[in-house]
């Protein structure tokens, strides 16, 4: 499909512009300098990952991924992900909502401070969780009193998980909320239909493909996780170990076809989500 | 667009399910112990713990799992310190255990709850190079010379790391130095160092997966372990002096309560010093504290340089110059003089 295009627009550069050849020995080392770097950097490893995960033959490969603390790291993963999904739905609608329909002091501060996390190394947001939550905070009294442990359980992965990837929802719908503008709803609403409605019929239509795209890359960001998790979670193995940890659990205990395997778990969980992505993309 | 809506509901629903899940996780009715441990005693945990649930189901009838945290010994610490819930803590070093009651989660005197200063496996520090020890090294002096590149990981942060410090702090005493030149040894060392890992485990995977460097300062039971999962392809050194290095266990107090589990987790630690628990100790390449079990692994010739796990099993090399922690005057001392922030390491590694 893509040489399908390239061909398209060879054409059509060789037709407005005597000089096509030129640019066509431009175009091939360009292509060739993208091809290159994508092989060294991403195909080359990916193939790496695929051979030693398979390569001690496939059964072994399916131990790997059907070991106990394997399927209890995907299980935390996906549990950790979906609470990201769910709280960044609404906060991202709701926060893209008040900041394209609303007016009011500090809407500046409030749209820079969504994108923190996007800025901020993940190893910082989970110091600052660890502060706190942890046991020398002011609040850990309280915590106690109340049973709720936070960090180094399952809680504190879930936080930094959310932390981590609650700008993306909010950032992919704001500026098509913009672009949008605000007639149809005030025509709707002079019409007598009410908010709920209105963002149902009207709002909801225009901003869902947009939504869409920021759930995929929430998803995804939130999969991948390590630095936060890593400081919060405390390493607990079959307890707080998301998947990207054990990888790293596998790995040091000199487990390599774990690993690998693991990891070919997340790529292709990757994979995936790029595919949807360009589905959502093309919409 | 009903669609779209009803898969929301849905996921909203199963958010809903995952709630009371994630908050019944965090919920304290535990049937299982954490065990928070240092770096290099993954493989014997995991061997030793499906020893201790067999043992414990024999003795009470109930079932438990233990669940393993493994890091640089000095990280491990600060985490339980900062609330990580561990019911026992099995660290590299006693100071590590003392932060910890610094906090007050543990009470005082933990050292003398267990025998033998509650360290039921002992190791030491020895050298791992590559095959056929192609730069020569021997002795910790070899460590100064021009073009020998070291792999340790930081003493801030692993236990380990401590005792390589301490081990060739006790070399050049041997030799003679006086304080100041001690201090300019150490620092002619530790321009050597290649690469500061903060666990002895990223250490050996720095030298053994990455090639890295042309020594490792190990401890024993790990360079036994890497030459054992890479045979022929490391050596070990043992160097003239090296120290006893006593790695600490506790029960932690406060947790335990918390958790109603102070039973089993003492049984977890005393258990550590049963027979079958030394022999384990044993062939997990730590030195066990049982005279007899000790003597059974106690190697019969005097070799200093070890090319592969000897095949009777008897691979303690026991006639080494070996200091222990006292002669630093104790774990506290040692760390007010050396370790702690404008102590000696920091004057050293700048």
């Amino acid at each position: 499909m893509r040489e399908n295009k390239d061909h398209v627009t060879t054409k059509n550069l060789t037709e407005q512009n005597p000089a096509g050849r030129k640019n066509k020995i431009v175009k091939y080392i360009l292509i060739g300098i993208c091809v290159l770097f994508l092989f060294v950097m991403l195909v080359l490893p990916l193939c790496y990952i695929v051979s030693i995960a398979f390569g001690s033959g496939i059964r072994t490969y399916l131990t790997a991924i059907t070991d106990k603390y394997t399927l209890k790291a995907m299980k935390l993963t996906i549990t950790a992900t979906l609470w990201a999904l769910g709280v960044n739905m609404f906060f991202g609608l709701s926060a893209a909502w008040c900041l394209t329909r609303f007016d009011f002091r500090g809407k500046k501060v409030i749209s820079t401070l969504i994108d923190l996390p996007l800025t901020i190394s993940p190893v910082i947001a989970g110091l600052v969780f660890l502060l706190t939550y942890g046991r020398q905070s002011v609040l850990y009294p309280l915590l106690n009193e109340l049973g709720i442990s936070v960090i180094f359980a399952v809680p504190g992965v879930v936080l930094a998980t959310i932390f981590v990837t609650f700008p993306y929802i909010s950032r992919e719908i704001i500026p098509v909320l913009n672009t949008i503008g605000t007639d149809e709803e005030e025509a709707a609403a002079l019409m007598g239909m009410n908010g709920f409605t209105i963002f149902r019929k009207i709002t909801f239509p225009h901003i869902r493909w947009a939504f869409l795209f920021g759930v995929v890359l929430c998803t995804a960001r939130a999969m991948g996780e390590f630095g936060a998790v890593s400081v919060l979670s405390g390493h607990l193995r079959g307890l707080t170990n998301t998947l990207p940890l054990h990888v790293e659990v596998l790995y040091q205990g000199y487990d390599f076809t774990g690993a690998f395997a693991v990891s070919s778990l997340l790529v292709i969980m990757a994979v995936v989500i790029l595919i949807l992505r360009n589905i959502l993309e093309k919409k | 667009m009903k669609k779209k809506l009803v898969t929301m509901f849905t996921s909203i629903g199963l958010i809903g399910a995952m709630c009371t899940q994630t908050i019944g996780c965090a919920a304290n009715e535990n049937n299982y112990i954490i065990n928070v441990s240092y770096d290099p005693t993954r493989e014997f945990y995991e061997r030793y713990n499906e020893l201790f649930t067999e043992h414990w189901e024999d003795v009470s009838g109930e079932t438990i799992d233990i669940i393993q945290s493994h890091g640089g010994s000095g990280k491990q610490a600060l985490e339980v310190a900062n609330g990580l819930e561990a019911d026992v803590v099995t660290l590299a070093l006693e100071q590590d255990i003392n932060q910890i009651r610094n906090a007050g989660l543990i009470e005082p005197g933990f050292v003398d709850e267990f025998p033998d200063e509650s360290s039921p496996y002992t190791s030491t520090i020895v050298f791992l190079v590559r095959k056929n020890n192609p730069k020569q090294i021997y002795d910790w002096s070899d460590l100064l010379r021009e073009g020998v590149d070291v792999i340790t990981p930081n003493p801030k942060t692993s236990g380990g790391a401590r005792w390589n410090y301490l081990a060739a702090w006790y070399y050049f005493e041997q030799q003679g130095q006086s304080e100041a030149e001690i201090l300019g040894s150490m620092k002619q060392l530790f321009e050597h160092v290649l690469v500061l890992d903060s666990g002895a485990r990223a250490s050996t995977t720095t030298f053994v997966e990455n090639g890295q460097g042309d020594v490792l300062l190990s401890w024993e039971n790990e360079a036994f372990l890497s030459m054992e999962e890479h045979p022929g392809e490391y050596e070990i050194v043992i160097p003239s002096v090296s120290i006893l290095c006593q790695p600490t266990v506790a029960v932690v107090d406060e947790m335990v309560q918390k958790h109603g589990t102070t039973e089993v987790s003492e049984e977890y630690l005393k258990y550590l010093y049963s027979d079958e628990a030394q022999e384990l100790i044993a062939q997990s390449f730590y030195r066990p504290v049982n005279e007899t079990i000790y003597a059974e692994y106690s190697s019969e010739d005097s070799d200093r340089t070890i090319s592969e796990p000897p095949e009777n099993g008897r691979w303690i090399a026991s006639d080494i110059d070996l200091t222990d922690i006292s002669h630093f005057g104790g774990w506290e001392k040692a760390t007010e003089v050396h370790f702690k922030d404008d102590g000696y390491f920091d004057s050293i590694y700048e």
